[in-house]
């Protein structure tokens, strides 16, 4: 039987370092190694003896391209470890500083990291020569994103106005209405976005995945619901660590993390699966308009679910704007209290679970944090034995480009998912 | 460089979040016009392409934490004509180089048979301790337009405006009232400029994620602190964070324990 190789040494257009390695007997998938290399940074580590008014600060850190996820998954942990919950004033208004990062994140995505794997291009800047008014589309729009974010968090990347309890200042109805302009052109084009994604040309790869995201809140999730999965989980973020477990992988600096031992995916095929009726009606119509039903196990196919989720929250951001009214309190007044609190919140590559221990002065005593992506690689790799069996006819090229396309399916962000390993020290 | 031929930009990464190369893309405005201007020879985070070196600028991003970091570096300067460092984790060692401080107090008793080589493992060091650095932006994370303002300086052969003074000037130049005088512990009196004083006009105290500026005066912001109402251990905390292997912010942090 010839034995072949498929090693990409550096996955390009993610975030972070990683590689893939498949071996192949025969036809067959032999085997399938998503490597992470990411230098691993011990975030919860050091996040042992810190006040817990700077766990949003410290965890945004973690990623760079989805700071608002962790802020806001530490925030609710600690706000459940205190007992008290947000007004709705600022519950919105953290609705809206999601709705700013899943614009900024996905479409950075689309356009820049995945769109040009469906049209063979090595990167944006490239596709930019043949199609510069789809590239300069795409920044515009993902500048909108950015712009949510600037008002309200005061930057784009680790925004500096969340704190546990709310905001340090709620922004004025007058800061907002530009946006609220800027936000009706944004839809337009997210709206566009879906219509040109949705012709992309998609391998016939379907999976029967165990979906799990937030749901069952009544509304499309960024920051509230039940953890749930299409075959029947249904528990709350307090009961996360008695259904799922972590365990380290040797040939990855990250973990890999099971439910009850299966493997599973969260993200947005699994959302949009589990939460399709609570889109709003434009985004239910450009859903249908795409060809996507209810539900999503093409994971090629997630470029469309991510443009039809920005749909989504450029309408939700402008329904927020216009009810916007300044809060007499952009925040709660806390007084530490010793706890334990959880929160899973939905960043735009998944469900990222936070879990604090807090001591009676606020100091954190343990902290347990599992970003989506360690939760998607056993998936990933799933993906690859899946579907590169079929692919072997394909020049040595092309099979590179498509592995590595299967991989980006899924939007992994490596540098997530390598902030915990414990530090191994080498003496000579 | 030769004119005709467009100069040749990389951009690396070492233990990083990703965010402050993040910020390259984030130029929705310029990214065209830089990519015209300039080649994008190597940056995995944006393409697969490769063009091999030697590179005209390269940016930096990130911190060595490991062995094989220190050695790719050497070999990333060798191919580097001006080497910019970009952000907190590239120029201080960033927020995880709090395991420094930990790891120097387990390993005091310790005698090394090969300290050089146990510390690139046990910290985590900005770029300049490794390599010569030509110019360092600072930020946790760097702020956008003052990396447009940085490559186009080099790309043009002057010096980058990019102000060491503290962030109150910022807050002047923006109109922002002082929040210290509020109340509001800040850090805006010893903390480099750059970011444009986002935090005071949110109402909230500069936390340093820009690290010290030029000859701070940390003592005497601590006592005003105290004013405030800190306690030694939030003084302690204060200073230790994106930045807690500069100096200046180190000593400060370390006067208040550890």
């Amino acid at each position: 039987m010839a034995r072949k190789t498929i090693n990409v040494d550096y996955l390009a257009r993610v975030e972070g370092e990683g590689g893939v390695k498949i071996t192949f007997d025969g036809n067959t998938v032999r085997d399938v190694q998503l490597r992470i290399f990411e230098p691993p940074r011990f975030f919860e580590a050091f996040l042992r003896g810190r006040a817990y008014t700077e766990a949003p600060d410290i965890t945004a850190r973690i990623c760079g391209i989805c700071p608002v996820a962790y802020q806001m998954s530490a925030v609710h942990a600690m706000e459940d470890a205190l007992g008290v919950t947000v007004t709705p004033e600022v519950r919105e208004l953290r609705r809206l500083l999601y709705c700013g990062e899943w614009i900024e994140s996905h479409v950075l995505h689309i356009y820049m990291l995945h769109a040009p794997d469906f049209l063979g291009y090595p990167g944006a800047v490239e596709m930019a020569k043949d199609h510069g008014d789809l590239v300069r589309q795409g920044l515009e729009l993902k500048k909108i994103g950015n712009e949510i974010l600037e008002v309200l968090g005061g930057r784009a990347i680790h925004p500096v106005n969340v704190r546990v309890g709310g905001f340090y200042r709620a922004p004025t109805r007058r800061e907002f209405a530009p946006l609220a302009e800027r936000l009706k052109h944004a839809r337009d084009i997210a709206r566009a976005t879906v219509r040109w994604v949705a012709g992309f040309d998609f391998p016939d790869c379907e999976r029967d995945y165990e979906y799990v995201s937030l749901g069952a809140a009544g509304e499309y999730p960024f920051n509230a619901g039940h953890v749930v999965s299409n075959k029947g989980l249904d528990i709350t973020p307090h009961q996360y660590d008695a259904y799922f477990e972590e365990s380290h992988v040797k040939r990855s600096n990250a973990l890999h993390s099971h439910l009850q031992g299966r493997p599973y995916l969260t993200g947005p095929n699994a959302r949009y699966s589990l939460n399709a009726a609570q889109l709003s009606p434009l985004a239910r119509e450009a859903a249908q308009e795409a060809a996507l039903g209810e539900t999503c196990t093409n994971p090629f196919r997630s470029i469309v679910v991510r443009a039809v989720e920005v749909l989504y929250a450029c309408d939700e951001a402008l329904r927020i704007i216009d009810a916007y009214r300044e809060p007499e309190q952009p925040h709660l007044d806390l007084t530490p209290r010793a706890g334990v609190g959880y929160a899973c919140t939905e960043a735009p590559r998944g469900m990222l679970y936070h879990r604090y221990r807090i001591d009676a002065d606020g100091s954190i005593l343990d902290a347990k944090i599992v970003p989506p992506t360690s939760q998607n690689q056993p998936s990933i790799e799933d993906d690859l034995k899946t579907f590169a069996g079929d692919w072997l006819d394909l020049p040595e090229e092309a099979l590179r480009v498509r592995c590595e396309q299967a991989v980006r399916n899924h939007d992994p962000c490596i540098s997530c998912a390598t902030h915990f390993l414990k530090l191994e020290v080498v003496r000579m | 460089m030769n004119a005709g031929r467009r100069p040749k930009l990389a951009v690396w990464k070492f233990a990083s979040c990703d965010g402050c190369q993040l910020s390259l893309l984030d130029c929705e405005d310029e990214l065209l016009a830089v990519a015209g201007a300039v080649e994008i020879a190597f940056f995995p985070e944006a393409t697969r392409a490769v063009v091999r070196g030697p590179y005209d600028v390269s940016l930096v991003e990130g911190s060595v934490t490991t062995p094989h970091d220190a050695e790719r570096l050497h070999t990333v300067r060798r191919q580097s004509r001006t080497l910019i460092t970009i952000g907190a984790c590239a120029t201080a060692g960033g927020i995880q180089a709090l395991r420094n401080f930990k790891d120097v107090r387990e390993f005091t008793q310790v005698v090394y048979a090969r300290p050089d080589f146990i510390d690139t493992l046990t910290t985590s060091t900005p770029i300049k301790a490794h390599v010569n650095v030509d110019f360092e932006l600072h930020g946790c994370p760097i702020n956008k337009h003052q990396l447009v303002e940085v490559l186009a300086a080099f790309l043009n052969g002057r010096q980058p405006n990019a102000p060491a003074h503290s962030v109150c000037v910022e807050c002047k130049l923006r109109g922002t009232a002082c929040v210290l005088v509020r109340g509001i512990p800040c850090l805006g009196p010893v903390t480099h400029a750059g970011c444009g004083a986002i935090c005071p006009a949110y109402n909230r105290g500069c936390y340093g994620c820009f690290g010290p500026m030029e000859t701070p005066n940390a003592p005497a912001l601590s006592r005003k602190l105290e004013a405030c109402g800190m306690g030694q251990r939030d003084l302690q905390r204060v200073y230790s964070t994106f930045n807690a292997n500069e100096l200046p912010f180190r000593e400060e942090s370390a006067r208040h324990g550890s």
